[in-house]
């Protein structure tokens, strides 16, 4: 292991935890809840990619982009988890998979 | 040495405890390790250098999404055993898709560090300006509308989640102020003639 840490070692870090992302929206087709924090880890990917480039490029926007990124990701968390809350209050289930009423 | 020491560990158990997220089977312990995958990722922001998003990842994250995650999770009462049916039969499928885009990451990954344009140092902060400075500095003056923008989006988030979740429920006892207030003293009191000696037949 380098002992001198680049960008590319983040970049690596921000690679794996995009993945586990789309991994866990694969494998926990049933559980919304779950494929809700697996969209909250790949967004958290790409704030560590954008703070990352931002920090060593020396260019502070990339912070600031970051800053939206967790704006948009708190807001979507809210919506999704109020929209789960209704559906459970129609159906008294969160399977997801039961979730083709409009056959699409 | 330290500072490398620092990030082995904190991206170690960043990995790690996101992998949890996506594979314990309780998902109150899944919202424990998504905490702790955000913590991780806080203490990667400060090596960066950003210890203004660090403390908002803290308080956003730690603090606000995943305490209302915390909230659904214990409020559903849902089979949970149930819903992790089919994980070994979707796993072939998902782990093939991420090992692909895990690699085709990992190679733009190692352009990145033999390419050019990207010096291995962090530019360190010029003239002692600190980092929540630096981003007051931009975010008020270029990106302002931006700025606002994002606040229309929380805005409009929480309208439609209250929206979502408000039910009118019939047969439930209320305080109803304005039928208390508006009571006259003809509807509450009625005055008795009660004789010495008899009760109210």
């Amino acid at each position: 292991m380098p002992l001198e840490i680049g960008l590319a070692h983040y970049l690596a870090v921000a690679a794996a935890l995009f993945t586990i992302g789309v991994f866990g929206i694969f494998v926990n087709r049933k559980n919304i809840i779950i494929i809700l924090m697996s969209i909250e880890l790949v967004l958290l990917s790409v704030n560590i990619n954008l703070v990352a480039f931002s920090s060593f490029l020396g260019n502070i926007e990339g912070q600031i982009f970051a800053l939206f990124v967790l704006t948009v990701a708190a807001a979507e968390a809210a919506v999704g988890l109020a929209i789960l809350v209704t559906y459970f209050r129609n159906r008294g289930d969160i399977a997801v998979e039961d979730l083709n009423l409009m056959k699409g | 040495m330290v500072e490398a020491i620092a990030f082995y560990v904190l991206a170690a158990v960043a990995i790690a405890s996101a992998f949890a997220v996506v594979s314990v089977r309780n998902p109150v312990h899944a919202v424990l390790f998504l905490i702790l995958t955000f913590f991780n990722a806080a203490g990667l922001f400060v090596l960066l250098g950003a210890e203004f998003l660090a403390m908002l990842l803290v308080v956003v994250y730690v603090g606000a999404v995943a305490v209302l995650f915390l909230f659904v999770v214990m409020m559903l009462d849902v089979d949970f055993v149930e819903l992790k049916q089919g994980f070994l039969s979707y796993a072939p499928l998902g782990g093939v898709v991420a090992a692909l885009i895990l690699a085709e990451m990992l190679l733009v990954t190692g352009a990145v560090r033999t390419s050019a344009a990207f010096t291995d140092k962090p530019a360190g902060l010029p003239d002692g300006i600190t980092n929540a400075e630096r981003i007051g500095r931009v975010l008020y003056t270029d990106y302002l509308l931006h700025f606002q923008l994002a606040g229309l989006v929380l805005f409009v988030a929480m309208i439609g989640a209250i929206v979502l979740t408000l039910r009118k429920r019939t047969g439930v006892k209320r305080q109803d102020v304005s039928a208390q207030v508006g009571r006259t003293r003809k509807q509450a009191v009625e005055l008795k003639d009660v004789r010495p000696g008899q009760g109210l037949g």
